[in-house]
């Protein structure tokens, strides 16, 4: 392993009852390329489906079969090869790994093992306090997903469904780079926001199409790597936080305790929030690799990968350094902003000819905020953009107050509409005709005698004349006018 | 190169062949007369020579991202020696 | 053996297309044999009869239409090896049992498509593994050949050992076979038959029950040359199903042939000349080469210096590839399932009970050389042999147009005489191996008797795709060696 691995901030060190300990992490990332057919196959890459119906006779491995490859699974992992700023390899090899299982139905593997596809990249991950992490990718490779057995149904007998076998998977490795379960978490949001801007996976993690094998071990820091443990398909985010905390948490112990980490697989149960060791795992492990006599080596050109480039969309880090420079945001906000295309997509379209920095904040306030209440994703929001950006704009000219348009966007979400129109249609216009204000100032004044008398003493008390009169105007009067005329008549300053 | 007969059940387990003693002991000295014989090849010179990835020089073609294959599943399970609603069926396999 | 069953493919064809007898007919004829010979040459593991009838009436529909292809009407073998819709295909394999794929293989359907009949499946070594026919689930298919005076049973080589000796016997017109070491020209060669080889990719792999994929490679066995032409040229293509086979027209063989070889020039390798070869075969070699020379071709001697290098190569990278091909047959989606304790004992047992010892050794070997730490010591070794040997082929090829040697180490054996070697089995393969290992086409053609009166064979190897200019040559050494006359029959 790579001896260069960076070293863990103190903060991050786990505490021990014989001194400290900084955990090693590394993540395997199978994610699912998107994709309309398999890797090798026509049939449908499709989540779901009746059992065996996504199959052709390729994925049931009969007899003769060959693999032909989908040209777009390739593009796709070019592109995210590009995205991940790695080198891209003109030509690798399929081999195939070679083991038994019953969703493996050709008792092979056809992955890619000693040339892949894409090598070394780097992805970037901010930190909470505006600390960028770089942690290095190994490679990217071309893969077969398996199929499914479903164990739980009976008793003695497993029942195997091969619609995923077959589909297109990219392997993405990265280096050892990670010291705690946030920076794994990090880095697995990072991948996912990278891979759904590319459009190379849909970053689905419930449907199983992006799932993280974790390499967990712990050492004293400075000292050489400890044995690793591979915590296999971790289906979320979260999970992998977990698994890490426990299972780095289970390695001290047994250090500590005079015992020795033997590597092996394990598996993450959600349920108790532990890892344990695999039954099925536990022979020796020998492959088999040999490059796919069915396969030739896969090629393509430089300007091949070069049109690819060229044609990339702005990518997460990019679009966040550019909310920062051209539109004036903090890297926090920006940093918000950019975690989905289509929340950022959204963003800019608000901001457009509006000032930013309101943009933002009504975008990450009200609307996330709003989003989140319900449960809505950001592309079915009830709110357009244009309608966000109308309503920003009648507060900018003046026609509301801030706290009627938070109404006005409760009435947008919940109902729709011109923002205009239904300011105009329901009277929520601000009142800045000084006669009705003063009117009102004189109703309130007349009613509370003590009231006034005491304000002259004590000026703080102008805050509940104007609370008075905005009830009395419902909400609708100008604050900066009534506060202006407040002042006056009270006699302040 | 001969094998030991740890090494013969061994790679019968990797290739999922049982093996009872008498085939062990004869597979063991079979595999060691074969693995004997293919030895002559290193006779061979073949520093920097390149291992042969196509007798046919030839690029990869590749196929359009299109689903023409698949709902055929009496097909895929037609010779499955025990399926049930289109799963094949096997002994429990444990995790 | 009938009058309408002595005919070759070409004659039955110009017969067919003047009406002297129908297809079902030529057919009928054809099943008729079958019935007769098979319980002593056990040439065809299942006999398709009605299908066979149905193909043959609309052959004559098309015939009567005036619409027949290049073999329309052409009753064929199919070795098992080949996938076909709806039929038997075990690959002669107990693993295999009752397996009735849903498919057509692309090189039957081609058949199909020119017209051909379909007989029925093949006898072959189990998984094309073995020289001799003799590893078959169904029990050994016999050469209809045997040494004058003596009624011992012979091999018909292997592992298209059914399709050559039902060629031989007259069981059909022409069969197909697969060659992945010598298994089309070392059967045909002691048979007695015509069997090509082409250049691997030539034909589709789709569909083939598939043995070693680097190697493997579909062939027909016929008659005389221009049969075996007329086949190949219905049997090739390109495939988008199988990537390694080549998007490059297929000539049209048949129309090649006749053509003068005068100015060729053909190689001898003189590395063909191993110890202890026999005087016969020798002389054999000898006198292909003064045919050619009468024919106006010039010889030329070369040299393959890595040629002893390729039996040994081969027996790693073909039984690797085998390993991992032949993982597929694990009783879960087809073939033979025999319980077990758990699902690994039900793998072991399946593949115990369902491999024979041949396929199960040479799974084993190939398993070994892949396995953790042996792989460059093996495998990668082997393969950077093989591009030597592919190498030596290229620069003889630059100043020869083909070359000549012997198809066989010797003529049919016994049956027994070298299953407890299996090393001096593999030796059949001595001649033929290096054509698989550098993808080249080779032919196998009736060349002579030895002394006990059993058929010889030469081969001659060709660059790749030069499929055509072997066939002109083949049919040099057919004309200078007279037509070969059917085995006596004794069945
Ligand atoms: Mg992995
Ligand atoms: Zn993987």
């Amino acid at each position: 392993m790579d001896e260069m691995v960076r070293s863990a901030p103190k903060d991050k060190l786990i505490k021990g009852a014989t001194g400290d300990w900084e955990v090693i992490i590394g993540l395997e990332v199978h994610a699912q390329v998107t994709s309309k057919s398999k890797l090798f196959s026509p049939a449908s890459a499709e989540y779901g489906g009746a059992p065996n119906d996504h199959v052709s006779l390729i994925d049931a491995a009969m007899p003769g079969m060959l693999p032909v490859i989908n040209e777009e699974c390739v593009r796709q992992a070019i592109r995210t090869g590009l995205g991940l700023k790695a080198r891209i390899n003109l030509k690798s090899v399929f081999d195939r790994k070679n083991y038994f299982y019953p969703d493996l139905p050709q008792g092979y593997q056809i992955s890619q093992f000693k040339q892949p596809i894409v090598g070394e990249g780097v992805v970037y991950l901010d930190m909470a306090e505006g600390e960028q992490i770089a942690v290095g990718i190994e490679r990217l490779h071309l893969e077969q997903d398996a199929g499914k057995s479903i164990h739980d149904q009976h008793p003695s007998l497993s029942y195997v469904d091969l619609n995923r076998s077959g589909v297109a998977l990219m392997e993405i490795v990265s280096k050892p780079d990670m010291r705690s379960a946030d920076e794994a978490k990090a880095y697995v949001t990072k991948l996912r926001t990278i891979l759904r801007y590319l459009g190379t996976c849909d970053g689905n993690m419930e449907e199983g199409s992006m799932r993280a094998d974790v390499n967990v071990s712990v050492r004293r820091p400075g000292e050489p790597l400890g044995t690793r443990c591979e915590i296999k398909n971790v289906n979320s985010i979260r999970f992998v936080g977990q698994a890490i905390d426990y299972e780095a948490r289970r390695q001290i112990d047994v250090i500590e305790d005079g015992g020795t980490i033997s590597q092996e697989t394990r598996l993450f149960d959600s349920r108790s929030g532990q890892t344990r060791s695999m039954r099925s795992k536990e022979e020796a492990h020998d492959y088999r690799y040999f490059p796919d006599p069915d396969l030739l080596p896969l090629e393509f050109d430089q300007p091949y990968v070069d049109a690819l480039a060229a044609a990339l969309p702005e990518l997460p880090d990019e679009k966040k350094a550019r909310f920062v420079a051209d539109f004036g945001l903090s890297p926090y906000d920006a940093g918000i902003l950019v975690g989905e295309r289509v929340a950022a997509d959204y963003f800019e379209q608000v901001a457009q000819g509006r000032d930013a920095k309101a943009a933002a904040n009504w975008v990450i306030n009200e609307l996330f905020g709003r989003l989140n209440k319900d449960g809505v994703d950001i592309v079915e929001s009830p709110v357009s953009a244009a309608q966000l950006g109308a309503i920003i704009d009648l507060v900018a000219s003046g026609v509301i107050s801030g706290k009627i348009a938070k109404d006005l966007f409760e009435i947008v979400w919940s109902e729709g509409g011109d923002p205009a129109e239904i300011v105009e249609s329901r009277g929520m216009k601000q009142v800045t005709d000084t006669g009705a204000i003063e009117k009102a100032i004189d109703e309130v004044m007349a009613a509370n005698p003590d009231k006034v008398a005491q304000a002259k003493e004590k000026p703080s008390m102008a805050g509940w004349f104007v609370g008075q009169v905005m009830k009395a105007t419902g909400g609708k009067a100008n604050p900066q006018a009534v506060n202006a005329l407040l002042k006056d008549k009270l006699g302040l300053e | 190169m001969s094998v030991d007969e740890a090494t013969v059940r061994r790679i019968a387990r990797l290739a999922r062949i049982a093996v009872n003693d008498e085939e062990a002991h004869r597979l063991q000295g079979e595999l060691s007369v074969i693995l004997d014989w293919v030895e002559q090849l290193g006779e061979v010179d073949t520093a920097g020579v390149e291992p042969m990835t196509s007798v046919i020089p030839m690029v990869m073609k590749k196929r359009d991202d299109v689903v023409s294959d698949g709902a055929k599943a009496d097909d895929v399970v037609a010779n499955a020696p025990v399926s049930e609603d289109h799963f094949f069926v096997v002994p429990k396999v444990v995790e | 053996m009938s009058e309408l069953t002595g005919l070759t493919i070409a004659a039955a064809r110009a017969a067919l297309e003047k009406k002297e007898f129908s297809a079902l007919e030529l057919t009928e004829a054809y099943l008729g044999e079958i019935e007769g010979a098979n319980g002593a040459l056990n040439a065809y593991v299942a006999v398709t009869r009605d299908k066979a009838r149905d193909m043959a009436r609309a052959c004559d529909e098309r015939l009567a239409r005036g619409e027949g292809r290049p073999l329309e009407g052409i009753p064929l073998g199919i070795k098992d090896l080949y996938c076909t819709q709806g039929v038997h295909a075990q690959a002669c394999s107990h693993v295999l049992d009752g397996f009735l794929p849903r498919y057509e293989s692309t090189v039957t359907a081609n058949l199909w498509s020119a017209g051909a009949v379909m007989l029925g499946k093949l006898n072959m070594d189990e998984f094309a593994m073995g020289s001799s026919n003799e590893t078959s689930y169904y029990g050994p298919a016999i050469n209809p050949w045997r040494a004058s005076g003596s009624e011992e049973k012979l091999v018909p080589g292997g592992s298209s050992g059914g399709s050559a000796a039902a060629v031989a016997a007259r069981l059909c017109a022409g069969a197909t076979a697969t060659d992945t070491g010598g298994s089309i020209r070392q059967p045909a060669a002691l048979t007695g038959t015509v069997g090509i080889k082409p250049t691997y990719g030539r034909c589709s792999r789709w569909g083939i029950v598939a043995f070693a994929s680097s190697l493997d490679q579909a062939g027909p066995i016929a008659r005389t040359v221009r049969d075996a032409a007329m086949m190949l040229g219905a049997m090739a293509g390109h495939d988008a199903k199988d990537t390694t086979s080549v998007d490059t027209p297929v000539p049209d063989y048949a129309a090649a042939l006749g053509g003068s070889v005068k100015g060729m020039r053909i190689g001898i390798p003189r590395e063909y000349r191993i110890d202890g070869m026999s005087a016969e075969i020798g002389a054999l070699w000898d006198k292909g080469i003064d045919w050619l020379k009468a024919s106006g071709a010039e010889i030329v001697e070369v040299s393959l210096p890595h040629t002893k290098y390729a039996l040994p190569a081969y027996y790693i990278v073909a039984p690797a590839e085998a390993s991992s091909n032949l993982a597929r047959y694990d009783g879960v989606r087809y073939g033979l399932r025999v319980a077990g304790d758990d699902i690994i004992a039900m793998y072991e047992n399946s593949r115990a009970a369902g491999f024979g010892a041949e396929v199960k050794r040479r799974i084993m070997v190939g398993t070994y050389v892949l396995s953790a730490g042996y792989y460059d010591a093996y495998y990668l070794k082997a393969q950077q042999v093989r591009t030597l040997i592919k190498r030596d082929f290229d620069s003889a090829f630059e100043k020869v147009d083909a070359l000549l040697t012997p198809a066989t180490p010797n003529s049919a054996f016994a049956l027994g005489a070298m299953t407890d070697d299996p090393i001096a089995m593999y030796l059949n393969d001595v001649f033929t191996v290096t054509v698989n290992m550098a993808g080249l086409p080779g032919i196998s053609v009736p060349a002579g008797f030895d002394a006990r009166g059993l058929p010889l064979g030469l081969q001659l190897i060709g660059k790749p795709f030069d499929e055509a200019n072997l066939f002109r040559l083949a049919q040099a050494l057919e004309d200078a060696a007279g037509e070969t006359p059917p085995a006596q029959r004794w069945w």
